[in-house]
Formats: C-alpha cells, sequence, structure tokens
C-alpha cells in the first residue's frame, strides 16, 4: 500500500502555517538569551519588512530572483527531477547576458534588454543541458551532477569579477554599471520585473495545467514507464524540462543585473538558487505560489537587516531565518510521514 | 456451522462520494473456514475486507471479534487480533531478501536483526505449509506466484488467524492455483479462517465452504459451498441479464498476413534471452493466442511487438515494412495497441484520473488539443463514452484511476486500446480481474474487432480461454517456440504437453 497520498487542502495551507509559529516560537528561546524581547523582535521585522513600502520594496526585490529560482526548481520538480543547480544557472545567466549589457553592442533600448533577456535565459538553459545530456543518455544523477556545476558556475563567475571584468579602480569583485538602456524600468520603488515574474509564472502554470506539454510532464512524473509506453519521449522531455528550468533560473540573473545591481558582481546570485529550492517545495511546486512564498522569503531576508538595527546580532538575525527554514521543511516532511500511516478515511488508500 | 463467529461484521456501510460500495453488509467468518468472496466488478468486495483490516473506516456498522465490539478498527489493532490481508498488488520490496522483507513487516523483533532465526522461522512455515521460498533470494528474482507465497508467510510469520487474499489466482497459473489452494486448506484445518476474493466459479465451487455474493454493495446471495451451483452463482454475480456465452464466425479473412515475426530474439529484464528465435506470421482478422506458462517468454514478445523492448536480432515486419526499429509513438499511428499485463506499472497511470488516463494515447489529435492546448471538452466526452460503453463504475471522473476497482480499471485500459480500431492488438491477460458478465463483453468485443479485420494476439494462460477464442496458437516454453496449431485440429492434451516442453 505505498501509493502516493493526497494531503488535504487544509493540511497544505495549514501545515506550513503551524511551522512557522513553531519557528518563531523555537528562535525566541534565542533571542531571550541575547537579552532582547522576541515579541518586540517579530513584529519589528514584520513592519519593518512589509508594512512600509520602503520595506516592502526591499523585500520585493529580495524576493525577485528567489521567484524566478523558485520557478526554476518547481518546473523541473513537476518531473521529479531535482534541479539543485538553480543557482549555477542563475550565475552562467548572469555571465552571458553581463557579457552582452557590458561589451556587446548598444542596442535601441528595449531591443537591447530583449537580447539580454533572451541570452541569459540561454546561458541557464544551456548550462543545465548538461544535466540533461548527462541524465538522459548516461543516467547520472541530476541532483550530483547539477550541484557540482555550481561551483564551477560560481567559480567562473568569481573569475570574471575578480579579473577580466571588474570595474577599474575598485576593490570589491564588481563590473562597471551597465549602460541606462539596459535598466529595467522601475514600478515604484520596486522593478518592473515583478511584472515579469507574475506573467512567468501565469505562463508556467497554463504551461502545467492545460497543454499537451504540461500533460506528458505529469504523465512522465507519475510513471515514466506508461509515458514511454504510450510513444511520449522521456529523454525529450528530461531536455525541455531542464533547459526551461535552467532558462528560468537564468532569468534571475537577468532580474538582479538590469533590475536590482545594474551590474555583475563575485557571488551574484547569494544563495537564491538554494533558497529557491525551499520556496519551491513550500509552494507545492505550484507557480503562482511560489511568487508569494518568494515574497515571504524576501522579507524574511529583509527583516534580519531590521533586527541588526534593534541591536540583535546578525547571526542570531540569521539564525531566525534558519530556524524558520528548518521547521517549515521538517513540517512538510512530518506532514506527509504521518498521513501513511493513520489513515482516517478511506480516500486516502487506493486498493484493488 | 453453529460455532460462534470469529468475527461478525454488521451492518458495514461506505460511501466514496457518488458511490454506495458497501451498503448495510453483514459478514460472519468462522473459525477454520475458507470464505469465498463474489461479485461483479466495483460491487465493493475489496473495500469491504479493507474496512475489516481497519484501513477504510467505514459510515457506520460495527466489527465484532469473538462477539465482542471493536469501537474503531486501525491496520494496528486489525493486526494484533491476527487479521492480515494479501493485497492483489504485493507490498514486497524488490531489492530486498525474501527474509529481510519478512523482518520490516514484523513489529515485535527486538532491534538487531536475527536473520537465523527469521530464516529458521520462514523455513518452518514453508514446510509446515507447503510453501517453498528461498529466505536468501531477492524478491525481484521470483514470480509472482513465489512473490505471493512470501506474502502469505509474512502473514504467518505476524501469527495472523485471519487471512484475506485480494484475487490471489488472479496472477497464477492454475497449477499454482492449485497449489496455493491446498495451502489454504492445510491451514485452515489447523483453524485458521481464510477469507478469498475470486471471479472464478469453478474455483470458488472446489475450494470454498462458504461463499458469499456482493452486488453493488450489498449481499445479493450466501450459501454453503455444497449448495451452490454455477448458475445459482452467475445469477447473483450478474442477475437476470443472460450471459449468452460467446459464438465465432466462421474467419472472413484471416490469410492476409499482417505482421511476420522472423527468427526473433531479444532479452529479458535480467539480460538473459528471453526469446530464442521466434518465427511467427499473423494475419489480419483471426485472433492468435500464445499458450505457456508464465514466464516463457510472453511478456518478452509484447512488448517487442509494442516497441518497449529492443530486438536483438531477427525482424518484425508489418504491411511489407520493417519495425524493427520503429518507435513506439510510429507503431502506434501505425495501428498497433497494447493492453500490457501489469495495467497499474504500465498502461495506466494511478494517481492521474479518469480523462486524462483515457486520452493518453490520443492527445496529440486534433480533436483532443489544439496548438498544444487540451481541449478539456472533448477529453470529458471521450471519457464519457469509454464509461459508457463498457459500463465502468467509478466514483467520480477527478478521482485518481488508482483508487477504481480493479475490473473496472480494466475496462478503462481496453476501452482505450481498442477505441481506435486497431490493425493489432496485443492482448496480454485481458479478462484478468474481470468479473464474468464484464469477460464476455471483452471477448465479444475482441471477436468484434477480428471480424472487422483486425488481429488480436491473445497471450493467455487460460486454456479455456484460448480455446474459446483464437483461430490458432503457438505454444512458447522457456523461450522457444513448441509449435503453431490451428485450434480446431487440436486439443487441451497436446497445448499442455507442449506447454511444459514435451514435443510431440
Ligand atoms: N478510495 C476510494 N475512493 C473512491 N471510490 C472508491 C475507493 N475505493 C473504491 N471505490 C469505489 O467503490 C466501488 C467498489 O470498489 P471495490 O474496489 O470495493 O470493488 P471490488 O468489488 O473489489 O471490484 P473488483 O472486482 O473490480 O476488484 C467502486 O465503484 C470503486 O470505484
Ligand atoms: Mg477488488
Amino acid at each position: 500500500m505505498e501509493k502516493k497520498q493526497t494531503v488535504p487542502l487544509y493540511k497544505k495551507i495549514l501545515n506550513p502555517i503551524i511551522c512557522v509559529l513553531l519557528g518563531l516560537a523555537f528562535s525566541a528561546i534565542f533571542i531571550i538569551i541575547s537579552g532582547f524581547d522576541p515579541l518586540t523582535v517579530f513584529a519589528k521585522m514584520i513592519s519593518y519588512s512589509f508594512l512600509n513600502s520602503m520595506g516592502l520594496y526591499g523585500s520585493i526585490n529580495g524576493a525577485l530572483p528567489l521567484m524566478f529560482c523558485g520557478l526554476s526548481v518547481a518546473l523541473a520538480f513537476r518531473m521529479k527531477l531535482n534541479n539543485i543547480g538553480a543557482e549555477g544557472q542563475f550565475a552562467i545567466g548572469a555571465v552571458l547576458g553581463g557579457w552582452f549589457a557590458l561589451y556587446g553592442p548598444s542596442l535601441p533600448a528595449p531591443f537591447g534588454l530583449i537580447v539580454m533577456f533572451l541570452l541569459c535565459a540561454l546561458g541557464g538553459g544551456l548550462w543545465a543541458a548538461i544535466a540533461a545530456a548527462l541524465k538522459a543518455y548516461w543516467k547520472i544523477n541530476e541532483t550530483i551532477v547539477t550541484l557540482m556545476f555550481n561551483y564551477i558556475a560560481l567559480l567562473f563567475l568569481d573569475y570574471l569579477c575578480y579579473g577580466p571584468w571588474m570595474a577599474p579602480k575598485q576593490t570589491t569583485a564588481i563590473t562597471p554599471l551597465i549602460p541606462d538602456s539596459m535598466y529595467l524600468p522601475g514600478l515604484g520603488g520596486t522593478s518592473s520585473a515583478l511584472i515579469l515574474a507574475v506573467v512567468i509564472a501565469l505562463l508556467l502554470q497554463f504551461y502545467l495545467q492545460r497543454t499537451t506539454g504540461g500533460y506528458q510532464i505529469s504523465v512522465i512524473r507519475d510513471s515514466s514507464q506508461s509515458a514511454t509506453y504510450a510513444g511520449i519521449s522521456v529523454k525529450r522531455f528530461i531536455f525541455i524540462v531542464f533547459i526551461l528550468s535552467g532558462a528560468l533560473a537564468g532569468l534571475a540573473g537577468f532580474v538582479k543585473v538590469t533590475g536590482i545591481l545594474h551590474r555583475v558582481q563575485a557571488q551574484l546570485p547569494g544563495g537564491a538558487g538554494y533558497t529557491g529550492i525551499v520556496v519551491a517545495y513550500l509552494s507545492q511546486f505550484n507557480p503562482l505560489v511560489v511568487i508569494l512564498v518568494a515574497i515571504l522569503f524576501g522579507g524574511l531576508q529583509n527583516s534580519c537587516a531590521a533586527v541588526q538595527i534593534m541591536g540583535v546580532p546578525s547571526q542570531i538575525a540569521t539564525m531566525i531565518q534558519g530556524t524558520i527554514m528548518i521547521f517549515v521543511i521538517a513540517g512538510e516532511f512530518l506532514n506527509h510521514y504521518k498521513i501513511s500511516f493513520y489513515r482516517e478515511d478511506g480516500m486516502e488508500v487506493p486498493e484493488q | 456451522m453453529e460455532k460462534p463467529a470469529l468475527i461478525e461484521m454488521k451492518g458495514i456501510t461506505k460511501r466514496f462520494e457518488r458511490v454506495q460500495a458497501n451498503d448495510h453488509i453483514n459478514l460472519r467468518i468462522y473459525p477454520g473456514e475458507i470464505h469465498a468472496l463474489l461479485g461483479e466488478n466495483g460491487s465493493g468486495k475489496s473495500t469491504l475486507m479493507n474496512i475489516l483490516l481497519g484501513i477504510y473506516k467505514p459510515n457506520s456498522g460495527e466489527i465484532l471479534y469473538k462477539g465482542e465490539k471493536i469501537s474503531a478498527m486501525t491496520p494496528k489493532i486489525a493486526a494484533d487480533m491476527g487479521i492480515g490481508m494479501v493485497h492483489q498488488h504485493f507490498t514486497l520490496i524488490p531489492t530486498l531478501s525474501v527474509a529481510e522483507n519478512i523482518f520490516l513487516s514484523m513489529n515485535n523483533t527486538g532491534f538487531f536483526l536475527n536473520k537465523k532465526m527469521i530464516e529458521d522461522q520462514i523455513k518452518d512455515y514453508s514446510c509446515k505449509f507447503a510453501l517453498p521460498v528461498d529466505p536468501g533470494a531477492k524478491v525481484w528474482q521470483l514470480s509472482v506466484g513465489e512473490q505471493q507465497r512470501v506474502e502469505i508467510i509474512k502473514l504467518l510469520c505476524r501469527n495472523s488467524e485471519i487471512l484475506v487474499l485480494d484475487e490471489p489466482t488472479a496472477v497464477l497459473t492454475p497449477q499454482e492455483a492449485a497449489e496455493l489452494f491446498k495451502t489454504l486448506r492445510k491451514m485452515s484445518d489447523q483453524g485458521k479462517s481464510i477469507i478469498f476474493i475470486s471471479h472464478k466459479m469453478n474455483e470458488v465451487m472446489e475450494h470454498a465452504d462458504r461463499i458469499t455474493v456482493l452486488k453493488n454493495g450489498k449481499i445479493e446471495d450466501e450459501m454453503m459451498a455444497a449448495d451452490a451451483t454455477i448458475a445459482r452463482l452467475t445469477k447473483a454475480v450478474v442477475g437476470e441479464r443472460d450471459l449468452e456465452g460467446i459464438t465465432r464466425k466462421p474467419q472472413k479473412n484471416g490469410d492476409q498476413p499482417l505482421l511476420e515475426i522472423n527468427r526473433l530474439r531479444v532479452m529479458n529484464d535480467k539480460g538473459l534471452i528471453a526469446l530464442h528465435d521466434i518465427s511467427l506470421q499473423l494475419h489480419a482478422g483471426e485472433i492468435f493466442a500464445i499458450a505457456g506458462v508464465a514466464g516463457s517468454g510472453q511478456r518478452e514478445l509484447a512488448e517487442a511487438l509494442a516497441g518497449l523492448r529492443k530486438v536483438i536480432s531477427g525482424n518484425l515486419v508489418m504491411d511489407g515494412a520493417n519495425i524493427s526499429k520503429t518507435s513506439v509513438k510510429a507503431r502506434i499511428s501505425m495501428g498497433i495497441s497494447f493492453i500490457p499485463e501489469d495495467r497499474l506499472k504500465m498502461g495506466l497511470i494511478p494517481e492521474m484520473n479518469m480523462n486524462q488516463n483515457a486520452v493518453l494515447k490520443e492527445f496529440k489529435k486534433p480533436v483532443y488539443s489544439t496548438a498544444g492546448i487540451l481541449r478539456n471538452k472533448s477529453i470529458q466526452a471521450l471519457a464519457n463514452r469509454y464509461v459508457e460503453e463498457y459500463d465502468i463504475k467509478h466514483g467520480g471522473f477527478h478521482l485518481p484511476v488508482g483508487l477504481m476497482s480493479g475490473g473496472n480499471q480494466q475496462k478503462l485500459l481496453i476501452a482505450r486500446e481498442i477505441a481506435d480500431n486497431p490493425k493489432l492488438i496485443i492482448a496480454s491477460y485481458p479478462v484478468r480481474g474481470l468479473d464474468i458478465g464484464a469477460t464476455e463483453a471483452i471477448h465479444r468485443i475482441l471477436l468484434e474487432q477480428r471480424d472487422q479485420g483486425a488481429c488480436v494476439l491473445l497471450i493467455s494462460e487460460e486454456l479455456d480461454e484460448i480455446f474459446a477464442m483464437s483461430d490458432r496458437m503457438a505454444v512458447l516454453c522457456d523461450g522457444r517456440l513448441m509449435g503453431i496449431r490451428h485450434t480446431a485440429e487440436t486439443d487441451y492434451d497436446e497445448i499442455g504437453r507442449l506447454m511444459s516442453g514435451t514435443s510431440v
């Protein structure tokens, strides 16, 4: 009776909320130990990140790369592909796009951005295609491959930013600013990249739900044997999904460079590729939910600054963030684990 | 039997959204009896047993154990009371050994794996009840029949006193089934109670002590096996509706060659030769049966024809074209359809709903998608059509097909595979798990397809089915072709001898 269980909707929603609360309660212990009042700290975190326009914009800006990385991981997982490589695909996307912005021919306003958009997607997509090829042709586990490729990608990015691309008279590893024509238009205090993210999430949702491509992805996820039986090429979809997933992560590079930093820098992804994995899991791999969860995580990261302002050591601030994440992930796991032991209602057990 | 009942189920009612799976069912199980459950596909047999095991909670009704009311049955309580079940889809872990699998299922074993003790216990049961298994063998190496024996030993090791078997003989060869019933009888002689589900009336009458027939979730008839007749059982299962029996029209056009199989060699999953240079000619408008005990290369043959298994040497020629290397997709569009033997592993996607399964092979057709966008309305219409034409009982179109009853899953699969008027239908055990009414309906449909000019490659272990349905047959033994016969010119004896590898 080992069958995929259906988790009721209310549990799906309730579960993360309870876990966030538990995470907060747990981190409260450490806040108390370091001599602060947890409630004020939490209140400050929330008001700083979400309850004023400046903080909210900051949270969204922080969330933008997470959205794309989250979508990237979510898409791959829709076919049970573990793409741990969003971080590296993000970096390579930024490298290819950044190269064009910094050294490419200058094109009139929208065209430059469009070309850069495509190049970032292409960079991330091609980087992911390597893992796809290894998996499709030699059945090499994609989890390890994509993880290893992150190191290569990030080191390459660092090399460029410390070396040939480093801005003159700089001590940090950053490139010069890209031309103004390559800035994404702003949107209030944040960037129009938010619209881009929402549109892409909607498109992705549509693709997964309503198209033959999305249907085939689901078939492969649930039973690759039946997919083969029906004449669906599993290999082909390993490529399609990995390339699309990589392209989405590459777009995180596009957004970060054109919308936020306006330059390339060492360690540009800053862990967003990994946080994106958590975001995707918590969203149950649903693209639209990814956007919301990413904003929550952007806010969480942002709020760390707030508590630091209060004098809470930055380590504690980071710890709060980490604690909440761990609780949420653990809660997700326990949720599924528990249900397979106590079958309360008949709905859950398929049986001959 | 005036002994007090060991288990009594009283007024059991279970509803799944749209279907009333169990409707006020009363069932008594006595110590030491073999009790058979019979009934149409979807009549609620598996559901009732899942309730007994505490896997499903009934909406109302109660379960009494030795006269004592169990307020809320759970799998744990059921196991403690010694109720165990062998599900139709086994729950063994293929990469582990028999002993390890059995160890995992025991709950009072302590922390360390006492291999010796478990192996001894296995050997003990295995000789006491004539259940030959090798404790050290890995489960993936075992045949279905052996796996089933492991499942039974697993229950014995947990001291089960009441054993429930859900369609145990559906996947067994007739010989294996006979062995199984000997074992079950030994157990009942020792006081254990057995409940088994089956669609095969002969075996029910021969091996059960008492028979209960379900219909639409209610008890339709109960009897001592001695009082049972085929007519009474048939009436209880299918109702007043008469079974006409199948009639075969003479072959109209059984001589144009459709598929030539030339010196075909393929490997099995273990990398050994599964078919040794087999040559066959299949004709349009005939039912060609493959007889043979399970594991003689039938699966490999079917998969090679469907394009799912590599042709090592030899070739396949369909309509004059060599298709040995043609993709699955191309073969589907050439009109090859395939009803695989293990429907939930290949063929159906248990997690997906009826509509998604119905359209699996046709989603690219313009009716079902335009410009890559699925047309849900026409897909729904397709599913509706299958449900109507094949009388598929289900709990709702949106539910995963894994939740449908076994027989109804099979009907859905067959409906889809035959819908597109294929030229070649590879049918592996097409009526496995179907009730007699549905079996007859499917047989009639296969004959209809033949009369319309399709070729049906019928893979089966039931000689009755093969003789009733086929025009010609080939016998496989150990991957070798033992002979090809016209059905009219051979008999059970000869085929039986060929199946066991004795050349005639
Ligand atoms: N978990 C479930 N959720 C929804 N419907 C269900 C579930 N389990 C069973 N059903 C429905 O209940 C009815 C009875 O199913 P059940 O599996 O008990 O039939 P069965 O008698 O075992 O049939 P078969 O001979 O085909 O195996 C069917 O219509 C089935 O679709
Ligand atoms: Mg059943």
